[in-house]
């Protein structure tokens, strides 16, 4: 295969950027979009050109790392798929192949496709957690969960925290991601306790880096895990409810 | 290097005294403690933040110690931890099938073909079941019974079912519980957390660990930090061999520059080659896929009799097959234990009968499975399994048996440690994978996450006590001391010299061509000719690499050329000890298989009388003779016998 490359290129977070086209010869079907960058790089390290820079690490789908917008779409056309689970098959030979790093201003450009996630970390900070130091847990069997229950706080919880959600949101909202992890805590029996706590915080911390949520439901079609827009719904309720609940009668909830 | 000098006086692991079930209690008694207002006057740092640092980290800020963790990724919740599939072993016993503590540990020894030290295996045994209560507190959604207690499977070198998972994703939800818990210690203050931050060397004054220099992998700025501990929890080697199923960013940089600095390293020869990956598609190729052992529960392994047999595999019959570990192993036939199956596959492709386009597979065929139990049985299984095998190869495995190789994913050699987890260099602490401690010459599956979170949440956070309490008052060694000015010259003399070559060829290049030495001479099966040729080649590639390796761009930029023609430089040192390492144990044991020694039926075949023992190598220079420390393994609980499974 042959396949025509338009890379976003930028030299660091204050530089001015553009695309640059590259061509690729002898691409094989079943090499994955980033095998391919690894040959784009070859080549371009053998032509004296500086290889472009983007982020991966696990190539399984599961580190969250990758993080490439093609063709428009965050981690391209493969629903339920990162990038680095994507393979050259899914392409035309010959194919025009645009490559843009995540597109959000809550996550600036660090070179070329790579940029800075760290506000995603900064929500799991702020509450995105259950208070269990080390060696004060109680035996596992004590607290029994029903097998939907913990179920579901596992949909919730597959989010590899990529920001894919937030690229492909016209907001660059982060409900998705927050929603995720809120209510994968939120579900289960041990995050009752902080249960208001930690939405108020979540959401509250999201709010200062990331824009609002206007359910264009564009993060639930970009999501590698698939994971379900009911999340964001339900962090929204607890939210709400948070803002009226008296918090010394909750334990009687 | 091809010869070594042995130490007269072996190594001491500081055991301590007494019945092996009583030693983790005596010593936590015996272990000097930091009462809670002076723990902050102690700084700690934590390089890696897969399970073994994020844990520790986060354990040692809830204690109240001072701590500084980092990582090479842009986030901790991003290290390899993350992609274990399987699950996390516990002796809790909840299914009455007759296992405990002891038997734990006596499965883990056996498993590791009796080359671990057995009382750090006990002590494993018993902290497994503190983690499965910690990581259910923490929210980690563990399957579950209708009736919603915790569920468990089976998994090899067990007959008991003692494995804990979260679907096949046990080692993402682990890490993410500690991950949490790290996050919240950050934003208490008591951990800073440096993300993208690669640990370029160890800081020793006067023989002890005092700290490390780091490189911002942004700016490209090298700095000092000081501590009164240093703490590497920075996983395996195995992408020495180029493909492996690591993630790509996995190194052994930080533990090989420890190395460096006089820690010993631990039997390097011991890696686990597992046996059911996805073979290499094309010369492109730049990682291998695991898929999950469970699945030759239901497939049956075979290759066609004739190696020139091109046809399609449905239309090979029967009488054209050999199912050569049916044939072989008619006792345990598909699930003969890893290292076996993997030898059996590699002699298959060896001599030619290989399938697949490159001829570099086995077929692994449900065909007669979904036969006999119907596509949706199958389906309720392994669904997400077959979804993934389709996804990178385009075929799909309930129609075509899936093509499978073995592939390097796990190392169970690392940085010598002492029962502590402390190496030989006072104040400087290893962990998880990237110690040697706990599995011997073969980790048993679900093993690799138990020990990773016991060293992290439950064994260091007690014994790093110990050797912090006699230092109260004592300020850290300032970073403008000459052992830190040396130490960071040397790191941007090393970065400097990678640009300077300014050769013809990437780093990749080189890696890809010390993977190919390595797989083919110290891998699934070695020699002392294929290791004394592979001893031979590795330092001229290394010279070449200096004369002619290419990186562009700045040491003052986020460079990735840069980080990883560094990493390349140290597999380049490394991997010439690990084939030493094979060289020297004339023996076969777990992942070491020399074929110099096995049995008539091609098994592996140990040495008790000689090599019951760790051997931990002190390093004297790049490409010099280093001298063998030997720590004699004393079993006195476990009695030592051949593994069979015919």
């Amino acid at each position: 295969m042959h396949v025509n490359l338009r890379v976003w290129r930028q030299a660091g977070p204050k530089a001015d950027g553009g695309f640059e086209e590259y061509s690729v010869d002898d691409v094989s079907p079943d090499m994955s979009f980033l095998e391919l960058f690894d040959v784009l790089n070859e080549q371009l390290l053998a032509d004296g050109v500086e290889p472009v820079a983007f982020d991966h690490d696990c190539r399984e789908g599961i580190c969250g790392s990758c993080s490439m917008m093609i063709n428009g779409q965050a981690h391209g056309p493969e629903k339920g798929t990162a990038t680095c689970q994507l393979h050259m098959r899914k392409f035309e030979d010959g194919a025009n192949i645009t490559v843009e790093p995540w597109r959000a201003r809550s996550f600036p450009i660090v070179k070329d496709l790579a940029v800075n996630r760290s506000a995603l970390d900064r929500i799991i900070e702020s509450g995105g957690f259950i208070t269990v130091p080390t060696g004060s847990a109680s035996e596992a069997n004590l607290t029994l969960i029903p097998k939907d229950v913990a179920d579901w706080a596992m949909d919730a919880a597959a989010c590899i925290g990529c920001g894919a959600c937030v690229a492909a949101c016209p907001n660059g909202a982060a409900q998705l991601f927050t929603a995720a992890k809120v209510s994968h805590l939120n579900i289960l029996p041990q995050g009752q306790p902080e249960r208001y706590e930690r939405v108020v915080a979540m959401v509250d911390t999201m709010e200062e880096y990331f824009g609002s949520c206007t359910l264009h439901r564009e993060c639930e079609a970009a999501c590698p895990k698939e994971i379900s827009i009911d999340f964001i719904a339900m962090m929204n309720r607890d939210y709400v409810k948070a803002q009226f609940k008296n918090r010394r009668l909750s334990a009687q909830r | 290097m091809t010869n070594y000098t042995t130490a007269s006086e072996p190594l001491d692991g500081k055991v301590p005294p007494g019945p092996i079930e009583h030693k983790w209690d005596d010593h936590k008694f015996a272990t000097k403690l930091v009462n809670p207002a002076n723990k902050r006057k102690f700084e700690i740092i934590v390089v890696g933040t897969g399970l073994a640092g994020a844990s520790a980290a986060a354990t040692l800020g809830e204690l109240g110690y001072k701590v500084k963790a980092f990582c090479f990724q842009d986030s901790p919740r991003r290290a390899h931890s993350i992609a274990a599939q399987g699950g996390i072993n516990a002796a809790k016993n909840y299914q009455s099938d007759g296992d405990s503590i002891f038997r734990l540990f006596y499965d883990t020894v056996k498993g590791g073909d009796y080359r671990a030290r057995e009382a750090n295996v006990y002590r494993l045994a018993q902290v497994s079941v503190d983690i499965i209560d910690q990581c259910t507190a923490q929210g980690v959604p563990f399957a579950r019974e209708y009736g919603g207690l915790l569920d468990n499977r089976s998994f090899g070198g067990a007959q008991v079912s003692r494995t804990f998972y979260a679907r096949g994703q046990t080692g993402q939800q682990l890490l993410l519980g500690s991950y949490q818990a790290l996050e919240r210690q950050i934003n208490l203050g008591t951990v800073e957390m440096y993300p993208r931050t690669e640990m370029l060397d160890l800081v020793v004054k006067d023989g002890v660990a005092v700290g490390i220099v780091v490189r911002d992998l942004i700016t490209g700025e090298v700095s000092s930090h000081s501590a009164h501990a240093v703490v590497l929890a920075t996983g395996g080697y195995s992408n020495a061999f180029f493909l492996s199923t690591n993630a790509k960013g996995c190194n052994v940089t930080a533990a090989w520059r420890a190395h460096r600095k006089g820690a010993y390293f631990a039997n390097p020869c011991y890696t686990q080659i597992h046996p059911t990956c996805i073979p290499a598609s094309d010369d492109f190729q730049s990682k291998l896929t695991l898929m999950s052992e469970s699945l030759r529960n239901d497939g049956r392994i075979w290759v066609p009799k004739d190696p020139g047999d091109t046809r399609s595999p449905d239309l090979i019959p029967e009488a054209d097959r050999d199912y050569y570990l049916e044939r072989r192993y008619p006792a345990f036939g598909n699930l003969v234990p890893r290292d076996v199956a993997s030898r059996a596959s590699k002699r298959e492709v060896d001599d030619g009968r290989g399938v697949g386009p490159l001829k570099n597979g086995v077929y692994l065929d449900f065909a007669e499975a979904i036969g006999r139990l119907g596509r949706h049985v199958i389906e309720e299984r392994y669904d997400n399994l077959f979804q993934m095998y389709e996804r990178i190869t385009g075929e799909d495995p309930y129609r075509v048996p899936m093509r499978i190789y073995p592939a390097v994913h796990y190392t169970m050699g690392g940085l010598w440690v002492d029962y502590d987890l402390m190496t030989n260099v006072p104040g400087l602490y290893a962990l998880g994978e990237a110690n040697f401690s706990d599995h011997g010459a073969n980790r048993l599956g679900a093993s690799a996450l138990m020990q990773g979170l016991a060293d992290g949440y439950f064994v260091l956070p007690a014994t790093i006590s110990g050797y912090l309490a006699p230092q109260l008052g004592q300020q850290p060694v300032p970073t403008s001391d000459p052992a830190f000015v040396a130490a960071e010259a040397e790191v941007s003399e090393r970065t400097k010299r990678l640009l300077a070559v300014r050769g013809t060829k990437s780093p990749d290049h080189f890696h890809r061509e010390l993977g190919k030495i390595v797989w083919d001479n110290c891998g699934m099966a070695r020699s002392q000719d294929s290791l004394t040729k592979a001893l031979g080649e590795i330092p001229a590639l290394r010279d070449e690499f200096y004369r002619d390796v290419k990186v562009l761009g700045s040491d003052m930029d986020f460079n990735q050329s840069l980080e990883r023609a560094g990493r390349v430089a140290d597999f380049l040192e490394f991997s010439e000890l690990m084939c030493l390492d094979a060289l020297h144990r004339e023996e076969s044991c777990g992942g070491h298989f020399r074929v110099e020694h096995q049995t008539e039926d091609g098994e592996a075949l140990r040495d008790d009388d000689d090599f019951a023992y760790a051997g931990a190598w002190e390093f004297t220079g790049v490409g010099e003779d280093p001298v063998l420390h030997k720590e004699p393994l004393v079993f006195e609980n476990v009695k030592l016998a051949q593994r069979s499974y015919k």
